[in-house]
């Protein structure tokens, strides 16, 4: 095995990423309006300005775009991150026993992922969204629900390939329990696997989001989210461009270092010749 | 193979291009229409887009003129008797069906019977309640047969109502009291009103329906009033995205939009000019208390309060971008003989407004460290969040406020609204059917299924009972004003704007006329140059 | 080979099954009913609509009469369009959605594929740089940003193409869809491809042929192109999924007649039949789908054929 390097282009695609993180955190606390305030007195639609520290300019409603940008990434990071988390627990668990234990157990799971394959997602989605309403944490569940199922295939694959090496065929001689050989040494294992999963899932959760948004069952206003400030300023494109341009560049940047990172993850594990998917 | 192709594409070309030319001598006008109709059957349909579509395919005993007015239709004239109880209609001489074969008065008596009957399932059955047992036949509780409406011959029709109605001869000119072809309904059943199939009375006539594409009418040379219609062929296209929509119309594939994007107001002002219409529209856009839990059973001081810490001119100034009027009653501005109602405090500045609401709120105890908290629901749309979060934000700022959004999806926003248990404060809107007060006023009785604030107010119910056994136009509208007035003192509703009618209309089209229930017939319209 | 596609067959049909009642339970499960809208229909008149499309019965009385009626290939009336049938609906629906899609898919094909085949051939340059970025950024910039800025481009500021609408037989009308809808996947191919490509040409096989003086484009065509095309081709049918959750924006914002509109407003309108009608003929097609990419895979790779 050749020593963990990381590559230039994935250290640059990590800095940045973590500057649009950091950004998004603590940037609101830079600008002296808050998220959701609307400024009855000042211009409403105002361009990008430095006077009146609306270095974003105003939406159509008054409120400063520079904190409304930068709190849709908050939504929109959280519900990439939690969702992914939820579709690797979920796709792990089930692709990792599916793919250890076998039989019909593995039959039964796999037939299910078949099912849900042949759901047509956006229609699972929006269903759910009717269904529970617009919380966020039940967007979280929805949306990592249904992106678990490649996980579990790949995972399952995976799992099978372990199953037949020789530290598994030790540890259960050893006498511990399936749960215990999964938890101990299968899902470690997949470690490298679930991170490249994770850095391709995780754009398309934030993309699935803003879809969402685009519907009309995003998130609860007056929370914003990148994909619902994109919405409105397509809507409002040819008055306030910037309503448009700001949220459009922070997704497309934040998406577009995310499948770097993603992509040099998948080619540092394919040429560590590690576990190939 | 590739010149075959090649060979193909210019025979094509060359085949079209006479029909394309032959097709040009037809004038076309292009509607943009809002939302997909669910219907064409002008007894089950219920939305503006239908209603529109059905103006032009159908004719009713009436019909509303250009400017608002009503004007005879089918009927030539007609005398009332019996203290404005008793109609007889005289239809015109020589009505046809766009399939030639005669039109009669029984041809209407068949339309108006199969709308009251609950078998047909009419969105609009309610309307026609005020001709003699339409109620009892719609309850169930009478066959259609006892519908006071006779055809006294081939021409002459009559209908009996159960009070003095001043503004009946405009129900008349709705879709719903249009006739209907029998033998096209015995024939096909709930499935007449497609293309091939409808048979209607109107200057055009249905040729072609591609469901979220398009519906094509063209001129129906057996109507009366053929030599008086300029224009051929008229296309209806579904427009839901109003962003597409104005891009359509700048593209020159559209006449007339449906719509205009609000945000977009200024600009297409001063890039469009004359081409915007705004006009007063029949509708009220409003909050609704549910009056029957905490915090606001009861509580009329408190909902005060709230009402007046809204500053509606800002709402109609920047969040509307002025596509509307600040409304403090509940009847719009404008209806015939009637003048609405507003409270003395639409008077007062702003900031009185806000002092009173200030006292008011203290007085229901409430202050800063102890906020009313409410849930404000509204329906998935954009410019109704835009709305809420503008006057949540108010409440915030100047009462102190803690109110959550909660946008839910229209089917379930409804239902809750009905259920009235875990609804607190929402958004809705009312858009009158015809112009008179009591298409308004009628929905704040206790009887009215659309009573979702569940105001009940004896009071009311007796004034608006008692107008309507008023024959004296000026009785009845007083008694109608004294109604209006005290549901607006008692506030189970906050008045917010009133709707405008928008529009981009290309200067080709002629003869088009902004009026009150945005009411527009493709008959009335010309084009200038047929070819564009 | 019949005998699988045979047994593949049998397979399907209980997913669909299992599918159909999902979604049946499911749409009955959420609040507000077809007949609720801002009017109030009279009670008889609401119990008269009920009792014509069978909403009286209990749940579990609909849901077999309903699964009857589908094994008889009869898939309801619809409840929003008045008089229409959920089957004439979706044959309306389904040729337009059918049309924009395969063009969608062909044009990402042929473009992507073109794409990734010109940046592999000399990874590290400049010129791979520049495609790979931005096919980075068409898949990192949504469809509902980029229509707008098509429509605004080409049908207002040029005037070349119609802002919208879907007229018979105009193809004018489709091409900013298309582009619309295959831009992302173009970008998704070209980098697939890419990558499988320089994989391939890495192989020893294909290193002694390049030592032995092949002609790249032969080298590439003839030799790389069969292999690196694997990757592709088995997401082709994720693609489908998402050319057709991307059909739902493009045929809102374009105003075209497909199923994806269908589907969105039908399932907002509480209309049961149409939804479940969308829901089971978008099962099928990702079905269908998936068992010819493995014809395909099995076609291309021979290693695959016994399983």
């Amino acid at each position: 095995m050749r020593p963990h390097t990381t590559s230039p282009g994935m250290r640059a695609a990590l800095a940045a990423l973590a500057c649009v993180v950091a950004l998004v955190i603590v940037g609101p606390w830079f600008s002296p309006y808050a998220c959701d305030e609307i400024d009855f007195s000042g211009t409403w639609s105002a361009a990008p300005t430095l006077v009146h520290a609306h270095w974003f300019g105003t939406d159509s409603l008054g409120r400063d775009l520079f904190v409304r940008t930068l709190c849709g990434g908050r939504i929109s990071l959280l519900v990439g991150a939690v969702s992914t988390l939820v579709s690797l627990l979920v796709g792990v668990a089930c692709g990792a026993v599916a793919g250890y234990i076998g039989g019909r157990l593995d039959g039964l799971l796999m037939r299910i992922v078949d099912v849900l394959y042949a759901l047509p997602f956006m229609f699972f989605v929006i269903v759910l969204m009717v269904l529970f309403g617009r919380h966020l944490l039940l967007m979280f569940v929805a949306i990592g629900a249904v992106n678990w199922l490649d996980m579990a295939r790949v995972v399952r694959g995976q799992t099978l390939a372990l199953r037949e090496r020789d530290f598994i065929a030790a540890a259960r001689l050893s006498g511990l329990s399936d749960l215990q050989i999964i938890r101990r040494h299968v899902v470690p294992n997949l470690f490298g696997l679930v991170a490249v999963y994770a850095a391709v899932t995780l754009p398309q959760v934030i993309l699935i989001e803003s879809f969402l948004s685009f519907l009309g069952l995003g998130v609860q206003a007056p929370a914003t989210s990148w994909g619902a400030l994109i919405n409105d300023g397509a809507r409002e494109m040819d008055v306030t461009p910037w309503s448009l341009l700001f949220p459009a560049a922070f997704l497309s940047v934040t998406l577009l270092l995310l499948n770097l990172l993603g992509e040099q993850l998948r080619a540092r594990l394919s040429s560590r010749g590690g576990p190939a998917a | 193979m590739r010149r075959r192709a090649l060979h193909c594409l210019v025979g094509c070309i060359a085949v079209l291009l006479p029909v394309c030319s032959s097709a040009a001598m037809d004038s076309l006008l292009r509607i943009g229409n809002g939302p997909e109709p669910e219907s064409l059957d002008p007894q089950r349909m219920s939305s503006v887009s239908a209603l529109n579509i059905a103006r032009d395919l159908g004719e009713g005993l009436t019909r509303i003129a250009a400017d608002g007015r009503v004007l005879p239709a089918a009927a030539q004239g007609w005398q009332i008797a019996d203290g404005g109880r008793r109609y007889t209609f005289e239809l015109r001489d020589h009505l046809h069906w766009s399939n030639g074969e005669a039109l009669t008065a029984s041809d209407f008596v068949d339309g108006l019977r199969r709308a009251v009957d609950p078998a047909t399932g009419s969105p609009f059955a309610q309307l026609l309640s005020p001709i003699a047992n339409a109620d009892a036949i719609t309850g169930g509780k009478a066959p259609v047969s006892m519908l006071a409406a006779w055809a006294l011959s081939p021409t002459r029709l009559q209908i009996l109502l159960k009070q003095p109605t001043p503004y009946f001869p405009s129900l008349l000119a709705h879709p719903v009291s249009f006739p209907v072809y029998g033998p096209a309904l015995a024939r096909y059943g709930r499935g007449f009103a497609r293309p091939g199939r409808l048979v209607s009375n109107g200057a055009y006539q249905l040729v072609d329906w591609q469901v979220q594409a398009q519906v094509e009418l063209r001129r129906n040379a057996h109507y009366w009033d053929d030599a008086d219609t300029h224009i051929d062929r008229v296309q209806y296209l579904p427009t839901d995205d109003i962003a597409s929509e104005l891009q359509r119309y700048r593209a020159n594939e559209i006449d007339v939009s449906s719509e205009i994007p609000l945000v977009q107001a200024p600009a297409l002002r001063t890039q469009f000019g004359a081409q915007l219409h705004v006009a007063p529209y029949l509708g009220s856009y409003y909050y609704g208390f549910n009056v029957q839990q905490p915090p606001f059973a009861g509580r009329r001081d408190l909902r005060l309060a709230l009402s007046l810490a809204i500053d509606r001119e800002l709402i109609v100034d920047k969040v509307m971008n002025g596509l509307a009027l600040p409304a403090y009653g509940w009847v719009p501005p404008g209806v015939a003989d009637y003048r609405a109602q507003s409270p003395a405090w639409a008077s007062w500045s702003r900031q009185k407004s806000v002092s009173e609401a200030k006292r008011l709120y203290a007085a229901c105890g409430y202050s800063k460290d102890r906020p009313l908290r409410i849930e404000l629901r509204y329906n998935t749309h954009d410019d109704h969040k835009r709305i809420a979060t503008v006057i949540a934000a108010m409440w915030k700022q100047t009462l102190g406020v803690e109110t959550s959004l909660i946008n839910e999806e229209n089917k379930v926003f409804l239902a809750q609204r009905r259920l009235r248990r875990i609804t607190q404060v929402f958004r809705a809107s009312w858009i009158g059917d015809y112009d008179d007060p009591s298409s308004f006023l009628d929905v704040l009785t206790a009887r009215n299924g659309r009573n979702d604030m569940g105001w009940h107010d004896q009071t009311y119910d007796a004034l608006i009972d008692s107008a309507a056994q008023q024959a004296d136009p000026r009785r009845r509208a007083a008694l109608l004003e004294r109604a209006e007035r005290r549901a607006v003192d008692d506030m189970p509703f906050i008045p917010i704007y009133w709707y405008v009618s928008k529009h981009l209309v290309k200067p080709r089209v002629r003869g088009w006329h902004d009026n009150l229930l945005d009411v527009h017939y493709s008959k009335d319209l010309r084009l200038d140059d047929p070819a564009d | 080979m019949l005998a699988f596609a045979l047994r593949r067959l049998f397979a399907a049909l209980p997913t669909l099954f299992v599918l159909l009642t999902l979604a049946f339970f499911m749409m009955r499960a959420a609040p507000g009913g077809p007949f609720d809208s801002e009017r109030s229909l009279p009670p008889q008149i609401e119990a008269a609509l009920r009792s014509e499309y069978q909403l009286d019965a209990p749940l579990w009385r609909q849901y077999l009469n309903y699964v009857e009626a589908v094994l008889h290939g009869d898939l309801g009336p619809s409840f929003q369009y008045e008089g229409y049938r959920v089957s004439e609906l979706i044959a309306a629906g389904l040729p337009v959605s059918l049309a924009l899609g395969v063009c969608a898919l062909l044009l990402a094909l042929l473009v992507g594929g073109a794409i990734g085949v010109l940046a592999a051939r000399r990874p590290g340059s400049v010129l791979d740089h520049l495609l790979m970025n931005l096919a980075l950024l068409g898949v990192s910039v949504p469809n509902y940003v980029v229509a707008p800025l098509l429509i605004l481009l080409f049908a207002i500021v040029l005037g070349c193409l119609p802002a919208g609408g879907w007229r018979h037989r105009d193809y004018a009308d489709m091409v900013l869809p298309v582009v619309a809808l295959a831009l992302p996947q173009i970008a998704y191919i070209a980098r697939l491809l890419r990558a499988s490509l320089i994989d391939a040409l890495a192989m020893p096989y294909l290193r002694t042929a390049r030592a032995k003086g092949l002609p790249e484009h032969l080298l590439i065509f003839r030799h790389a192109l069969r292999p690196a095309l694997l990757p592709v081709i088995s997401h082709l049918g994720p693609a489908t999924a998402g050319l057709m959750t991307g059909s739902v924006v493009v045929e809102q914002i374009f105003g075209i007649p497909g199923l994806g509109r269908y589907f969105v407003q039908a399932a907002l309108n509480r209309d049961y039949t149409l939804v479940l009608g969308v829901v089971l003929l978008y099962g099928a097609l990702i079905l269908a789908f998936n068992f010819v990419v493995d014809l395909l895979y099995g076609a291309l790779d021979p290693r695959l054929r016994r399983t």
